[in-house]
């Protein structure tokens, strides 16, 4: 279920949303619900805009030649979904790849259920509906050849891309039955034969490749950056410098007289919450993308800041901290942690401060979209993730119907979060509204455009306390978290974290501590925030994994050790009996806490990594582990650290268990890529404000890994592939327990806590 | 108005000379398989080659192209090395997006041609201009390796 924002009811009617409630997943869909619906309990893919779709007819289709075209419905921005979703079909299909075209679906949910990749939802809601699509394409082979022959049904068996009767030997190929195949009444879901695991060719094979591997290498792939239309014009935006700041006057005569520059629009500011609105500002067209940049420069502009213009990211950071430390809203309580610490002799008391700072996304593709209007109905070219919004916001800015604007959905050169949100689409069908109809308007971000106006993963202080006896028993634990909220996109004003966001590794903490309370702050946002790989798992997975490795050093015992019986035995737990009733929007009957699982990969990764094993003096070893997306992950991060306090990481072991592996050498692929993201995130990347501007700019100030800071040695360890279980999330669940890995380790090196991101140089 | 040779074909372009050959082979020539990532010569997205040499080509002003061998991915299927390299993404299933890895085929091209052998650290030093945001790294270095070794064994 999503999770609800409770507004008040004065802010719904200003909102003119009568009666109607606004709705806000993890991963970012915002769907305005009807309250009643809003009761009623809908779990994962059920919950999701569009649900789920599994007739073959949508999905498969083959030619006479027989090659099965199979529809990757949700976008590729680099987890191989466009690939492993379409290989489950062909697998149940008994499609052999090699004859499997992929074709991409334009936004269209409900032809094709929900599109939105976000929230590693992708394999975890769609394994099954691709299961069936494909298996029922079998079975109408099958009875269109048993038809043919006249025979039982049950005499005939679809295999490697041909149905054969093996009594009299007979055989037809997909192609030959295609036209009958079509004609077969599709099978009901319990008329349908999946296939038996052994049976599987490609699914947890590693028998197939990305799709568009050959054609990335040549330079061939197509993503949104690449789009070319006869006639295109190119357009970039000079935007407020402070969110919500707004146009006091300009002058376009300068830009106008910059060779190539066609036209010069202006585009409104977002009224109330920024949600997926542009930012507002002043677009320059021109015949190329350089001419539109050099014209942007010549523009010449005054800004009124607006009320964010004093954001200044030290100030924001005392803030925090302050409000971190004193007593905030209650959000999980199990028996009395504050009575707890109060009684507590100050020898047994131990807490910490940590510190989080805005992260970019900074995807290697800037956002970018292509519009063109005509005739009533506008055509959209775009890499983004959620291509059912994007269409949304072009029928809404151009007062068509949903089905006047066809969305096709390009390549990403990577998403991770920021691509959900078609801001950048919108501000191109204001530009091609403004040109002469029918014109292609490509417009493109510049990185700098990129690292100044971002969706921002918010920026947090965290604060742990816990009482620890003399025996290493910890007898209370508080976790308060200050951090801007994603609400805040969407309410005006929204302040203090929601529970889709202490539900991800702030509430839902399974140690058996009998004294436990979670508390969150209410701190207003001066920026956009959004969601960020993995999202709020970043902040509260670094605090809370980083004091469990503080805690244990103060107990004097081994990490690993005192982690796992503070985890204790085996269990299923019930996530609402942690107080998080969210669960990803996943049923909690389906998906409980399971801690057997948790405990496997913190073994997997420690033995991956031979923990405990002597080191030369100045390196370390460091755990952390995480539960997030309904995948459980660990990790232990090798560094060294020189006399002059530079880190360097050697190795990371990552471990994960998400159920099922459908796509492992993907599911390794993302791993690799999360140790990556997460060691960026933790050495070296930071946005900070000054008088509401982003400080930083390019990749020479927002400093993301480069090979040589990246470790050579990255060992993945799949864990449990249990087919029995539902699949669990595998895009963001690596990056979470990377960070706190990566500081435990320094401290095993060198004795020196690091509590605040990102690390740089360690003093 | 310059005269460009580009993958061994000459073609002509009408527009200023400080426009970063980057946007003269996307927009003007239609060329895409070049990518824009930073325009400041900072992630190597847009890493092409002059007279076999790697270079940045969103900093990289048309003029100082003219008269010379450009060299794009577009053109790596007919150059040796860059027919074993892109082979050795292939077998390594390098890309995650795959957006920057036209940059990082033609970095590792431009190394490979000047140094047969190279060491992690040459391959660090290098590389260390093409970012890779999904973190594909380790696979590059292995590719990298690969391709290397193919070579050394005079193969295809």
């Amino acid at each position: 279920m999503s999770t609800t924002i409770q507004l008040s009811r004065r802010r719904f009617l200003q909102g003119s949303l009568g009666a109607l409630t606004l709705a806000v997943t993890a991963g970012g869909l915002v769907t305005i619900v009807r309250a009643a619906d809003a009761d009623s309990k809908k779990y994962g893919a059920d919950s999701m805009p569009g649900g789920t779709v599994d007739d073959p007819l949508v999905f498969v289709s083959i030619a006479e030649d027989g090659t099965v075209t199979i529809v990757a419905h949700r976008a590729e921005m680099g987890t191989g979904v466009r690939t492993s979703l379409p290989m489950v079909v062909a697998d149940e299909m008994e499609a052999s790849w090699d004859r499997v075209r992929v074709v991409q679906a334009e936004a269209n949910e409900a032809r094709y259920g929900n599109q939105n990749v976000d929230g590693s939802r992708s394999m975890r809601h769609f394994l099954m509906p691709m299961r069936r699509a494909g298996a029922a394409a079998r079975q109408m082979l099958e009875a269109a050849a048993a038809a043919r022959w006249s025979v039982p049904v049950a005499e005939v068996k679809a295999v490697r891309h041909e149905v054969v009767h093996p009594s009299s030997g007979r055989r037809l190929g997909y192609g030959e039955l295609a036209a009958d195949a079509a004609r077969q009444p599709v099978p009901g879901t319990e008329q349908l034969k999946l296939k038996a695991r052994a049976d599987y060719r490609y699914i947890g094979k590693n028998q197939v490749r990305l799709v568009d591997l050959e054609a990335i290498g040549k330079g061939q792939a197509t993503y949104g950056m690449d789009m070319r239309l006869p006639g295109m014009v190119y357009a970039v935006v000079a935007r407020p410098p402070v969110v919500g700041g707004k146009l006091r006057r300009f002058d376009s005569e300068k830009a106008l007289a910059v060779p190539g520059v066609v036209k010069v629009v202006e585009i409104p500011a977002f009224q109330g919450a920024p949600a997926f609105q542009p930012l507002g500002g002043v677009a320059v067209v021109a015949r190329n993308t350089w001419a539109a940049i050099k014209g942007r420069e010549a523009l010449e502009i005054e800004w009124d800041d607006g009320p964010n213009g004093g954001y200044d990211s030290a100030d924001f950071r005392e803030a925090l901290t302050k409000a971190s430390r004193a007593t905030g809203k209650t959000i999980r309580d199990n028996g009395d942690a504050v009575s707890v610490w109060n009684d507590a002799a100050e020898t047994e008391r131990f807490a910490a401060d940590y510190y989080i700072p805005h992260l970019a996304h900074a995807s290697m593709e800037p956002p970018v979209a292509t519009v063109q209007i005509k005739e009533g109905r506008a055509e959209v070219w775009t890499s983004v993730q959620n291509p059912e919004a994007a269409r949304t916001a072009v029928a809404t800015r151009l007062k068509l119907k949903p089905e006047d604007v066809k969305v096709n959905v390009l390549l990403l050169g990577g998403g991770f979060g920021r691509k959900s949100k078609p801001d950048y689409v919108d501000e191109a069908a204001i530009v091609a509204r403004a040109m002469p109809e029918g014109t292609p308007v490509k417009l493109v971000w510049t990185r700098e455009d990129d690292i100044h106006h971002d969706y921002l993963h918010t920026v947090s202080a965290e604060r742990l306390e816990a009482v620890i006896d003399k025996s290493g028993k910890v007898r209370s634990w508080l976790h308060r978290s200050a951090a801007p909220t994603i609400a805040s996109l969407f309410a005006e004003g929204a302040k203090g974290q929601q529970l889709f966001e202490s539900a991800m590794s702030a509430i839902n903490m399974p140690y058996r501590i009998p004294n436990v309370r979670v508390e969150t702050a209410e701190v207003a946002a001066h920026a956009r925030i959004g969601w960020f790989r993995s999202v709020a798992n970043i902040p509260h997975a670094f605090a809370a994994q980083c004091f469990i490795a503080e805690l244990a050093h103060r107990a004097g015992k081994d990490h690993r050790q005192f982690a796992l019986d503070l985890i204790g035995p085996a269990r299923q737990i019930d996530p609402g009996d942690m107080a998080d009733t969210w669960n990803y929007t996943e049923s909690p009957e389906r998906y409980p806490y399971d801690t057997g699982r948790l405990r496997g990969v913190i073994e997997a990764a420690c033995q991956g990594a031979k923990w405990g094993r002597e080191l030369p003096r100045g390196h370390g070893l460091g755990l952390a582990f995480c539960y997030s997306f309904m995948s459980y992950t660990a990790t232990v991060v090798e560094v060294a650290v020189d006399e002059k306090g530079g880190v360097r990481v050697l190795a990371v072991d990552m471990a994960m268990d998400c159920g099922p592996q459908i796509n492992p050498e993907r599911i390794r692929a993302q791993m690799e890529g999360g140790a990556v993201m997460g060691l960026s995130l933790a050495l070296t990347s930071e946005i900070t404000f000054e008088k509401g501007r982003v400080k930083q700019s390019n990749f020479h100030d927002y400093q993301v890994l480069r090979h040589n800071a990246s470790p050579r040695v990255i060992r993945t360890h799949l864990v449990n592939d249990d087919h029995d279980l539902p699949p669990g999330g595998v895009g963001e669940p690596p990056v979470p327990p990377v960070a706190p890995a990566l500081c435990n380790a320094i401290f095993a090196a060198t004795g020196k806590r690091v509590r605040s991101l990102p690390v740089g140089t360690v003093t | 108005m310059p005269q460009l040779n580009v993958n061994g074909q000459t073609r002509e372009v009408d527009v200023p000379d400080d426009m970063p050959l980057l946007w003269v082979l996307r927009d003007e020539l239609g060329m895409t398989g070049s990518k824009f990532g930073c325009g400041m010569a900072l992630c190597g997205a847009c890493t092409m080659h002059l007279d076999g040499a790697p270079v940045r080509s969103c900093v990289t002003p048309v003029s100082a192209a003219a008269g010379r061998a450009i060299s794009t991915i577009e053109g790596m299927e007919s150059d040796r090395v860059g027919q074993v390299v892109q082979q050795a993404w292939i077998e390594n299933n390098v890309a995650q997006c795959g957006y920057c890895q036209a940059g990082q085929i033609m970095t590792a091209v431009g190394l490979l041609k000047t140094t047969t052998a190279p060491t992690e650290e040459q391959i660090d030093g290098a590389m260390g201009g093409n970012i890779c945001r999904c973190g594909t790294y380790p696979r590059i270095r292995a590719a990298i390796l690969q391709a290397a070794d193919r070579l050394a064994q005079g193969g295809e």
